[in-house]
């Protein structure tokens, strides 16, 4: 157990530790520094690739979970047989190597002779980042009682009034959580990326990538540690709030 | 009776091929209490539902106080529904489910205050404005969502089996509480039941219905005194159900013997169906009935004991609150006032419908 | 009805035009390009050349080193799940926190990280030589990139297993126990066997991107060691020969369908015993 954790966050302690060490050379300890989280704020490049990798991460979250979830209400109201064959394709890419994926998008942007940039990476990530939305979308809404939304036109309420002030607030979390894990997933991808990203466009993935032979900057050490240290703080926090509010739902029973 | 209310015009409804109303035609008058009775399956919540405007009949149409509101949408209709497992709206308090209608249709927030209280005090919730809907009792949550219905004034409200999911001793409660809701509002009441002591209990008019047919429409007394088939027979109450030969006016057979009845007008020597409730199947000394047989069961219900009688191969229950031990011989005797003739059923569906409740 | 009925399929459109612009037909342009050749016309010989020595040994030594780190994978999530249903302290989400969290930190670099653990001037061989040891080839080599597959899909067989086996009704291992079954006999004929969707879910979701990855094989393998990832990587991002690369990923796509059809078949029986077991409850 404690080897296994140990296994999954040496490498991640390492990072963290390179991230302050004054040696460039990461075989070297040099001394203590905070040089690297100083000098990141004015390398252009990095900032560049990071601000690429957070709005590509937002924009294609946030779209999928509008497709995804406007799928999950039109997929239930289908027959069965017609429904799990959706499904199936809209699994495809979660199913499906990243390496073919990432290959039959590159291909498909050279048929159609689009250039690849920046628009290229969104259509691929908000394509991967449906099915997790769906994933985590589906069962709430499957569970939902359905007499909800009609109680809601029952009383008065337009279709649109009564989705979004009944079905709506019952799905959210689910919502939410799919939103997260779509937007890990895409602030993670670097295989789909690096197919469709060209010459011109970097995230933190291929940046990194193209790094790797030529010895990875320690400012980079230094933004990912700072970006793993403030999740790590959210995710802590936001825990806490839901193991108190826990607490508090239960106590006024 | 009263005024027409709502007409149910002639209306057939099927999915994917399946019927589930065929030609039902139903009027519901203002100021009543309405309840439609059957088994799962027979039709009786579609009903409901293409009264609240949530499905559209195939053919046929619903008339609202002299106005055809077959495609209205639900949001437009003068109805609210209790749905069967109350719906709340979970991530709102109480008077935020009681007033969600009513902010829709943009009332003053003091209009809606006064209605919140009105509505809580009514259906007996004072003081429960603020609390979460997810900490409430079964019964109470019922109540909010009665509540919730109507505030909205509506002349009349829908419930769908509303009682079904609470304990045996809170259905008997909140029966004498819905009667009582329903005088002091003065609207009509449809409710849609399977649990025949409820429609018994509450209702001025029952609909008994299967497999998308009206079988029997009546008062209570009338539908448990004289079931027009078998089907609404057997569903409502116990009954000795048997198939008997009408001889002539006055007089049938069961099993070839003969018994008196007061029914006249089926013909001679006809095949028919013979109800008998158990409450009327009389047991008495040996060489005092119409038939011999020997007790084989015996239970003790509470009010009363239940006896099944062996009567040449075939199973009479009755009851009553003198025992007979088992293996007692004995004879029955029926008052011929308690003895329901009614035709065979002419449809094969009809035939095809042997229920065990 | 029909009116919500619209307002569906209004919803649905958009998804079933994304579902069939980048979904099926990118998938359909890559059999397309695996069926032809340069000039368009149609040949099996990108599919063909899986056979030619060095597309064949990669492919070979793909499937061993991913078979290997799914075993692997499995041999120490397994009693690693066993370990945390049994002691109970562990809150689902707390596991889950622990397996997701590293995802934040990006798994190019973490994966890197191990080139500063495994190198011949290392953490491990810094350590081997300090005490007085002979220091270990352990970068570059089969058992690096194994060890990389593993260090990065481990989560994928852990949560599945984890999940099936919180899953599992207490009352069915002590009925187990009642009938007289030992702890070894209790395991191998009522736990595992109910725990196997789990299993083959968790195989299949580490069996693939193992197989395919060319990423820790370039990271860890110093770019000498080719798996049949880093060979389809070349012939589309160096060698420009697309054809090729989507003829060798033609056959990468039957072991994905394969995968695919097991985990399927594996989830339908998982339902009919989900389905068996509420009927029974009802």
């Amino acid at each position: 157990m404690a080897l296994i954790f140990l296994f999954m966050y040496a490498p991640i302690a390492l990072l963290i530790v390179q991230s302050f060490n004054k040696s460039k050379s990461r075989g070297r300890w040099g001394g203590f520094t905070f040089e690297w989280y100083g000098s990141l704020f004015s390398d252009e490049s990095i900032i560049e690739a990071f601000t690429n990798t957070i709005t590509l991460a937002l924009l294609s979250s946030l779209i999928a979970v509008v497709l995804g979830t406007a799928a999950c209400i039109f997929l239930t109201k289908l027959k069965k047989r017609t429904r799990s064959i959706l499904m199936g394709v809209a699994n495809v890419p979660m199913l499906n190597a990243d390496i073919v994926t990432g290959i039959s998008f590159m291909l498909l942007f050279i048929t159609l002779r689009i250039e690849f940039g920046y628009s290229t990476i969104l259509l691929a990530h908000i394509t991967f980042n449906i099915p997790y939305v769906i994933l985590n979308v589906m069962p709430s809404y499957r569970d939902l009682n359905p007499h909800i939304y009609e109680a809601a036109l029952d009383l008065g309420a337009s279709p649109a009034y009564a989705f979004f002030k009944t079905v709506l607030p019952e799905i959210l979390p689910a919502i939410l959580s799919g939103g997260l894990m779509a937007f890990t997933m895409s602030i993670d991808d670097f295989i789909i990326t690096h197919f469709t990203a060209g010459a011109g466009v970097q995230t933190l993935s291929t940046k990194i990538y193209s790094e790797v032979k030529l010895g990875i900057k320690p400012e980079m050490y230094a933004l990912s540690s700072m970006i793993f240290l403030a999740v790590l703080i959210l995710l802590i926090l936001v825990n806490r709030v839901q193991g108190s509010s826990r607490k508090a739902q239960e106590e006024e029973v | 009776m009263k005024n027409e209310l709502i007409h149910l015009n002639h209306i057939s409804k099927s999915y994917n091929g399946k019927v589930v109303l065929d030609d039902l035609d139903l009027i519901i008058h203002e100021n009543e209490f309405v309840t439609i009775l059957g088994p799962s399956g027979c039709g009786k919540t579609t009903t409901l539902r293409i009264l609240a405007g949530f499905e559209t009949p195939d053919i046929g149409s619903v008339i609202f106080s002299g106005k055809d509101i077959t495609n209205l949408p639900p949001n437009k209709r003068q109805l609210n529904t209790v749905f069967q497992n109350y719906a709340l709206f979970t991530h709102m308090n109480v008077a935020e489910n009681i007033a969600f209608g009513l902010k829709i249709k943009k009332q003053s927030r003091s209009y809606i205050e006064d209605k919140i209280q009105y509505a809580l005090k009514l259906v007996g919730l004072e003081g429960f404005e603020k609390r979460s809907v997810n900490n409430l009792s079964g019964g109470q949550q019922q109540r909010v969502a009665i509540a919730r219905a109507i505030v909205n004034e509506p002349r009349v409200l829908l419930l769908d089996e509303p009682l079904g999911a609470l304990d045996l001793k809170l259905r008997q409660d909140m029966q004498y509480e819905l009667i009582r809701m329903k005088n002091e509002l003065s609207i009509t009441f449809i409710y849609v039941t399977h649990d025949q002591q409820e429609a018994l209990t509450m209702s001025d008019t029952i609909v008994v219905m299967n497999q998308g047919y009206i079988q029997q429409m009546g008062t209570p007394e009338e539908i448990y005194n004289e079931p027009e088939n078998a089907f609404v027979a057997d569903f409502i109450g116990d009954s000795n159900l048997f198939p008997g030969i009408f001889v002539r006016d006055e007089m049938i057979t069961i099993d070839g013997v003969p018994f008196a009845c007061v029914d006249t007008g089926f013909g001679t020597n006809k095949p028919v169906d013979i109800v008998i409730r158990p409450e009327d199947v009389d047991l008495v000394p040996c060489g005092q009935g119409t038939v011999s047989g020997v007790v084989t069961d015996l239970i003790f219900k509470g009010v009363h004991y239940e006896m099944c009688v062996d009567v040449n191969g075939r199973e009479w229950v009755s009851q009553s609150t003198m025992p007979c031990a088992v293996g007692e011989e004995v004879d029955i005797s029926v008052h011929p006032f308690n003895i329901q003739v009614m035709n065979k059923p002419e449809s094969e569906d009809e035939e095809a419908v042997k229920t065990d409740d | 009805m029909t009116k919500t009925r619209r307002i569906s399929g209004f919803l649905g459109l958009p998804f079933v035009f994304w579902a069939a612009a980048f979904i099926i037909i990118p998938l359909l342009m890559v059999v397309w390009y695996g069926l032809t050749d340069e000039n368009g016309a149609l040949t099996f010989a990108n599919i063909a050349a899986i056979a030619q020595p060095a597309h064949a040994k990669a492919l070979l030594l793909a499937l061993l080193l991913s078979l290997l780190a799914t075993a692997v994978c499995f041999l120490l999530a397994y009693p690693l799940c066993m370990f945390l249903v049994e002691a109970q302290k562990t809150s689902n989400s707390f596991l889950t926190m622990l397996l997701i969290v590293p995802m934040w930190m990006n798994f190019l670099l973490r994966t890197y990280a191990w080139q500063s653990i495994l190198e011949k001037t290392g953490i491990i061989n810094t350590f081997l030589t300090a005490i007085g040891l002979q220091p270990l080839r352990l970068i570059n080599t089969n058992g690096a990139i194994v060890l990389g597959m593993v260090y990065n899909f481990l989560p994928f067989m852990v949560l599945p297993i984890y999940n099936v086996l919180e899953d599992i009704d207490k009352n069915v291992i002590n009925a187990a126990r009642d009938l007289g079954a030992n702890g070894r006999q209790t395991f191998l004929k009522v736990i595992f066997p109910l725990s196997l969707p789990g299993v083959i879910s968790g195989i299949t979701m580490v069996f693939i991107p193992a197989l395919t990855t060319f990423v820790v094989s370039s990271l860890l393998g110093g770019g000498k060691i080719l798996l049949i990832g880093n060979v389809i990587e070349q012939e589309f991002m160096v060698a420009y020969d697309w054809n090729l690369g989507s003829g060798l990923s033609l056959v990468l796509l039957l072991f994905i369908i394969i995968n695919v059809v097991v985990s399927v078949i594996s989830e339908r029986g998982e339902e009919e015993l989900r389905r068996r077991k509420s009927d029974a409850e009802a």
